[in-house]
């Protein structure tokens, strides 16, 4: 067993894991933060993103060692109190989910392409969704949610 | 209509906790002690099994127990079933062979389940599962459909014949082999409905726990049907009566089918719980996934349709062998032949139909009914040869799709398979679609991607589907060993809430928001303050679950029956109120109003009254405000569409790119429209999937070389195009409602659209999924013959 210090959520945290410990593992059974999902075991899915110091991260495909440090955002500390984030109020006024079981991956992945790309059009949209896999929806609204996230974001 | 009743695009009520992280799936759920199994599985496709060495596992750290069938055949637990009889040709009953719920002595494929180690943590029970030393004897596997019912195969199971599950067949072959020597023309077609997986985004999990005072289980489960699982395993696994079995199916992360049946894992889970006398919980790995959960389709099939000079379809026969895997899967059996052969008619007039099924075990992943079931392997065969048919006659496709239609007047219309469509109207549905993909002007769009050195093809689908399942006197006819009714109960509180309890199941469908929108429009009650109870046997009356877009037409109609007897019951309390005649009581927009006065009273009140009963007399009526419904339809319904496709293909790559899908649905009465526009969306994703990326592939020896996501291609984002979408409407004339049923529409109808609009392109068939390979071989193999011409 390790002692692992991060910062989650704003709140510090020190847990002793196993060395093997996923990241994804560390906030699922050690912390209880279970909205982080497992829907793949080759990194292809992305139900797992956070962000990692304002990255978005599969936290299936870090250790939580690695991850010693460092400032992790999962969907449960993405609202601001009981104002959703605007990528979350988008998912829901458009429909794009459906099971919700992609979402939270969904939701912190599309959290970072528009920080970096504020009005991304369709097709860069699609292209940066390469890495996460929705079963339900077509991807369709999850798109539209996006779009009209950047733009409720810009302002 | 009501504030957020029926017709509004009412935003979703469960979707807080999704966008939030605080959903509730089987795998959030950690109960006090609890430990974790896993399990092993055969890596080979058909071996004996001489002999288990649990040994080493047992002795590794953390380990608390290996299970074996040894310890199932202890317990006088039975196998897992077929829930479906279908007979021979002859009349003798199908052979099923046995399932056993852990592998007594051989498995029969890849991934079967041959034990499970339990231990203190999920990475020991792993581990642990690694020292379990099997000895097996491989033997020669049957891998491929084609084969597996030739004499001289492996025999999969010693009870069942060349592998034959069952020959069966639809229709009077006599007059169609008869009709078909006498058409103008008859187009053939050889075509494979290609395995996929389908592949909810949540794994399946469960937890078993034993409560060793009661003798009582409960299981937390990815299902689609806690009342079903808990049916199963009580009456027919014997796991234990139902009153000792709690079944309850918490947030699910899809199913589209795969969480139907009843697997291994949610039995030994308990099996285990009982044994350590601790929780045990098992979460599947993706790899598992693909390992374990029924797959979907799996056909081949030979069809040849004939018709008369002007282009009447005269008839059709068909013969398709459909690929069962290894074990007959709960609903296995009626997939192929019920939910197959009997759409064959599809939107047409063909008078004589002939359909013969042979369903064959093969080593392989027992396959069962996904996302449409039966529906789009139909639809597929259907849309193909009519489109073959077209190209032969040099028919314009739509045209002569138009000229076979059922016609408006014609309904209620007798299929020559076995159903009667009670509404719809294909041309209508034709027209719209004709109109929103502006086919009028296809030539041009197709000039413009010449012109960009690309090939534009157009593809039509035009599908109709039997869903809302089922009527049980009908499918208890067909060999269904349960009825398939559903059920609801409707429980106010003293303060006006609505708690809505429905057999039903939601895994992403949004019935928390469909079926509130049902009460404000039946009751008027905001749906805010409507809550909706599901999955789990405990609270719920019992139902027969979600599958087959049934959860609306019959789930639905259910809750509308119970809101009707709130209504009746309300009715005699208001009347005594305000000192009417109960038949002079109209109950609208949640109050009760004496005919042509504007004496009311507020449903609210009632209610109140009905729990305070200080003002109603003895006898009156019983207190408190609780009504149940049971709702058996007496047909299915027939939802229908047309779907057009237009895809561009690049000559130098044979890369396929979907630029448009137009889908036109007639879903009869839409209760939310945005719910509906999604199911239509996922089910266009997972049709194109297979359409164009999905592929479940097995080597000749019988090993599956596409069980990760490395492998097997899904649909991405970027593999989609936005879709386009638009519906007509002929209510359902059996069910009060009005509705159809929604969630598989997009499955069924889309390959075929797709596979046309690429045969459009490139002038010749591949099969599915058309990958740049195939297109670009296919496309190579015609420009040699060209050139040999």
């Amino acid at each position: 067993m390790v002692s692992v210090s991060m910062t989650v959520n704003g709140k510090a945290v020190t847990k002793d894991v196993e060395p093997r410990t996923l990241l994804v593992e560390f906030l699922r059974q050690n912390l209880g933060l279970t909205g982080t999902h497992v829907g793949c075991d080759t990194s292809q899915c992305g139900a797992c993103v956070v962000h990692v110091n304002g990255k978005s991260v599969k936290a299936c495909t870090a250790l939580a060692m690695q991850c010693a440090g460092a400032e992790v955002t999962t969907i449960e500390g993405l609202a601001n109190g009981a104002d959703l984030h605007p990528m979350q109020a988008a998912f829901r006024e458009h429909h794009a989910l459906q099971c919700g079981f992609c979402t939270p991956g969904m939701i912190m992945s599309a959290v970072d392409l528009v920080k970096t790309n504020a009005d991304p059009s369709e097709k860069e949209i699609r292209e940066w969704l390469e890495g996460n896999i929705c079963r339900c929806t077509g991807y369709h609204n999850i798109v539209k949610a996006i779009k009209a996230a950047a733009a409720d974001m810009r302002g | 209509m009501a504030e957020n009743g029926i017709g509004a695009p009412v935003r979703r009520k469960e979707d807080k906790r999704f966008i939030t992280g605080k959903g509730t799936y089987t795998d959030d759920i950690n109960r006090p002690g609890q430990a974790y199994a896993y399990f092993v599985r055969s890596p080979y496709p058909h071996a004996t099994i001489n002999g288990i060495d649990k040994a080493a596992a047992e002795a590794a750290p953390g380990v608390l127990a290996v299970i074996t069938g040894d310890d199932v055949a202890e317990a006088g637990w039975g196998g897992l079933i077929c829930g479906w009889m279908v007979k021979n040709k002859d009349g003798s009953d199908m052979r099923a062979g046995n399932h056993p719920v852990l592998a007594q002595g051989k498995v029969r494929y890849v991934g079967d389940h041959v034990a499970c180690v339990v231990a203190e943590t999920y990475a020991q029970a792993k581990d642990g599962a690694e020292l379990v030393e099997v000895d097996y004897g491989p033997l020669i596997a049957c891998a491929a459909l084609a084969d597996a019912d030739r004499p001289g195969q492996p025999q999969i199971h010693d009870d069942v014949p060349n592998n034959t599950v069952y020959n069966w067949e639809l229709g009077d072959q006599a007059a169609v082999d008869q009709a078909l020597a006498s058409a103008a023309h008859v187009t053939k077609v050889d075509l494979t409905n290609n395995r996929v997986v389908p592949n909810a985004m949540e794994p399946r999990a469960a937890i078993g726990e034993y409560d060793s005072a009661q003798e009582a289980f409960t299981l937390y489960t990815t299902s689609q049907n806690p009342h079903v699982a808990r049916l199963v395993m009580s009456a027919f696994i014997q796991v234990a009566p139902e009153h000792k079995l709690r079944v309850i199916a918490p947030d699910v992360g899809g199913g589209f089918g795969s969480k139907i049946y009843i697997y291994s894992e949610e039995c030994i889970c308990l099996l285990a719980a009982r044994k350590i006398g601790r929780p045990v919980k098992w979460t599947g790995d993706r790899s598992e996934a693909f390992l374990s959960d029924a797959h979907g389709r799996d056909h081949i099939t030979h069809a040849e349709l004939g018709m008369d000079a002007d282009g009447n379809f005269t008839a059709l026969k068909v013969h398709t062998k459909a690929n069962m895997g290894g074990y007959l899967s709960l609903f296995a059996s009626c997939v192929p032949t019920y939910l197959y052969a009997t759409l064959l008619a599809g939107q047409y007039r063909t008078p004589q139909i002939y359909c013969a099924v042979d369903a064959v075990f093969t080593n392989t992943v027992p396959v069962d009914a996904y996302r449409g079931a039966g529906r789009p392997e139909a639809t597929y065969l259907l849309e193909t040869i009519i489109d073959q048919a077209a190209d032969e006659l040099g028919r314009d496709p739509a045209d002569l799709r138009r000229q076979n239609f059922i016609k408006p007047e014609q309904f209620p219309y007798d299929t020559p398979v076995a159903l009667t469509y009670d509404t719809g109207n294909f041309h209508a549905v034709l027209d719209k679609a004709l109109e929103v993909s502006d086919y009028a002007n296809f030539a041009s769009r197709r000039a413009a991607s010449e012109a960009k050195g690309k090939l534009r093809g157009i593809g039509f689908s035009c599908y109709i589907e039997a869903c809302g399942i089922a009527p049980s006197a009908v499918v208890g006819s067909l060999g269904a060993g349960v009825g398939l009714w559903e059920s609801a109960k409707i429980r106010f509180t003293h303060t006006g809430v609505c708690q809505v309890l429905t057999g039903t199941h939601s895994h992403g469908q949004g019935h928390e928001t469909v079926f509130a929108q049902l009460i404000a429009e039946k009751l008027g009650v905001p749906i805010e303050n409507v809550e909706v109870i599901h999955g789990d046997t405990d609270k719920t009356p019992v139902g027969m679950g979600t599958y087959g877009s049934r959860s609306l037409a019959v789930g639905g109609q259910a809750i509308a029956n119970a809101a009707d007897k709130i209504i009746e019951k309300g009715k005699k309390i208001a009347a005594h109120l305000l000192e009417a005649s109960e038949a002079d009581i109209e109950f609208k927009d949640g109050s009760f109003t004496v005919a042509g006065t504007d004496r009311s009273k507020a449903l609210g009140e009632v209610i109140f009254e009905a729990y305070v009963p200080h003002h109603i007399p003895q006898g009156l009526v019983e207190p408190g405000m609780e009504e149940g419904a049971f709702y058996d339809p007496a047909n299915f319904t027939y939802p229908s569409g047309t779907y057009i496709c237009e895809v561009e293909v690049d000559p130098d790559t044979g890369v396929v790119s979907i630029d448009r899908v137009v889908a036109v649905d007639d879903f009869g009465v839409i209760v939310n429209p945005l719910i509906v526009e999604g199911q239509v969306h996922g089910g266009l994703a997972q049709g194109i999937g297979q359409a164009l990326t999905e592929n479940c592939v097995y080597d000749s020896a019988g090993q599956l070389l596409s069980a990760s996501y490395m492998d097997y291609c899904m649909p991405k984002a970027d593999d989609l195009p936005t879709f386009e979408i638009a519906t007509t409407s002929t209510p359902c004339s059996h069910n009060a409602l009005g509705v159809k049923g929604c969630g598989e529409a997009g499955a069924i109808g889309s390959p075929p659209a797709v596979m046309n609009a690429v045969a459009d392109a490139i002038g010749t068939r591949v099969s599915m999924p058309a990958t740049a390979e195939k297109v670009w071989r296919a496309l190579q193999a015609s420009k040699t013959s060209q050139a040999a011409e």
